[in-house]
């Protein structure tokens, strides 16, 4: 198998999660470019399957936000970009992430990170040789074995807690209800250490800065406990081998 | 491709079924609480998802109010990740608003739209994963889920495509099967008055074939709703016990 210099092949990867009552779907999808290895995500929550709201273009405000938001969180050290690279200044892989948004339940921004996360995991990168002709065109040719793949290390990759404040105490995954009464909520992106890499408050009220503080500590406990809960059903998931069932909606 | 065989000469297909043969199709019904009427189908490698909103008020202007019916919206989206290479419009392209609108016209058929005056029935299917008969899955799961929403219809609409290639009629076509430029054939039926709510093909067929086409679609079209009435009969049964006691 070999593909062109340029958009070569793709692997698509699809994880689906429901949390909750908020289902998402999140898929991250590799082709071969040009030029620095990048990570672009892209949200579609325009899937009017969410709410009626969000058929036509009525989702994108909301696809744009999170996409934004996601795009922020990923900082340096998150994901080693290094390894996507083919041949330096030459070749390497782009990551794109999709996100399709099936059900609205709460917590919209703390499942989709999950998913990114659980998706990256689950991503494989063909390994790929490249080959110098005489006249010093180059081919990339991937190798024979489909499953000889390189995987994507996800130990640094964040996940956003969001709290919202409700009266004059915070909760963590809220429901549709719940935030519907909190006022103000706040986005602490964490990693698996417990290091914030992005902060942000959403909503029409004003917090508090003592409550913001406490509310980032609240964030950083829960953080460590989500990271480490995910990885251990992300292992069970994986040492289930390639038998496992894919249940999906059926079951 | 060059050199794919699409039907061997023992007549089995590129995955190994036979002419008339459809894919495994698995459904369910009720997957999302919060919508009306949901569900979820698996045909072959092609899955589809079909939401319900409705019948409700009008939304948007007024004036597309009809007076003596309801009004059928329809949209139909495939993720970016559905097919092997990445879309990059979900929805909003014009194949996307092509089959909203037949998925439209299929429905107006079969939804006893005149119960439910001035109001509108919204139907949004999305296709999580395209391997061909992606029309045809969208129909399926959007009848099980306008049952599923409890709106009345005149019958099931079970669809099916179909294709031709040597001289034999292939029923249920895979996305190789489809890519290859044979002529195909897009069938929506309702099985017990056998009528067709909406027949579609774009391609040089010769008249003396189609018949044989058609019957293959329909047939299979057949079989597709002997499952879907299996699955709802299900869905009633679990439903019904839990509610029993």
């Amino acid at each position: 198998m070999s593909g062109g210099q340029q958009g070569g092949r793709c692997h698509a990867f699809f994880i689906s999660i429901p949390l909750g009552k908020a289902h998402t779907a999140g898929c991250s999808c590799l082709s071969v470019c040009k030029g620095l290895p990048c990570f672009s995500c892209a949200i579609l929550c325009s899937s009017a399957n969410a709410t009626p709201e969000f058929e036509g273009r009525g989702g994108d405000d909301l696809g744009t936000e999170i996409a934004n938001t996601l795009a922020r969180i990923f900082n340096k050290g998150s994901l080693d970009l290094k390894s996507l690279c083919i041949s330096p200044r030459e070749h390497c892989w782009v990551l794109y992430v999709d996100v399709l948004l099936l059900e609205c339940g709460g917590n919209l921004f703390d499942a989709i990170s999950i998913a990114v996360k659980a998706a990256l995991f689950n991503t494989r990168i063909p390994r790929v040789h490249v080959l110098e002709d005489e006249e010093g065109s180059k081919e990339i040719e991937l190798s024979d074995d489909p499953y000889d793949c390189i995987q994507l290390s996800v130990e640094n990759v964040p996940c956003i807690i969001t709290l919202c404040k409700i009266g004059y105490r915070h909760v963590v995954d809220a429901t549709l209800q719940e935030e519907a009464c909190s006022l103000a909520s706040l986005l602490v992106s964490v990693t698996n250490k417990g290091v914030v890499t992005c902060m942000r408050k959403v909503g029409k009220g004003s917090l508090d800065p003592e409550s913001i503080f406490e509310m980032m500590e609240t964030g950083e406990r829960v953080g460590k406990a989500l990271h480490s809960s995910l990885q251990s059903l992300l292992h069970k998931e994986e040492s289930l081998g390639p038998k496992r069932q894919k249940v999906g909606f059926l079951g | 491709m060059a050199g794919l065989e699409l039907l061997s000469d023992q007549g089995y297909r590129v995955d190994g079924r036979r002419a008339g043969e459809l894919r495994k199709i698995q459904a369910r019904m009720g997957v999302f609480a919060q919508a009306d009427g949901s569900a979820y189908i698996e045909q072959g490698n092609t899955k589809a998802l079909a939401v319900v909103y409705g019948p409700h008020e009008i939304r948007g202007s007024r004036s597309r109010a009809l007076p003596d019916r309801a009004l059928v919206n329809c949209q139909y989206s495939s993720a970016t990740f559905s097919t092997a290479e990445r879309k990059r419009r979900p929805h909003g392209d014009r194949k996307s608003c092509e089959l909203g609108l037949q998925l439209r016209q299929t429905f107006e058929a079969a939804i006893l739209t005149q119960l439910h005056p001035r109001s509108q029935i919204d139907i949004y299917v999305q296709v999580l994963q395209a391997d061909g008969g992606t029309y045809a899955a969208c129909v399926n799961a959007a009848t099980l889920a306008v049952l599923d929403a409890g709106i009345p219809m005149r019958d099931f609409v079970c669809a099916c495509s179909a294709g031709f290639v040597d001289g034999t009629a292939l029923t249920d076509l895979s996305h190789v099967e489809e890519a290859s430029g044979s002529p195909q054939l897009a069938l929506a039926l309702l099985p017990a008055s056998g009528q067709i709510a909406l027949l579609e093909m774009d391609a040089r067929l010769h008249e003396d074939h189609l018949e044989q086409v058609l019957e293959a679609a329909a047939q299979a079209a057949r079989g597709v709703h002997t499952l879907l009435d299996r699955v709802v009969r299900q869905h009633v049964r679990e439903a019904s016990i839990l509610l029993g006691d």
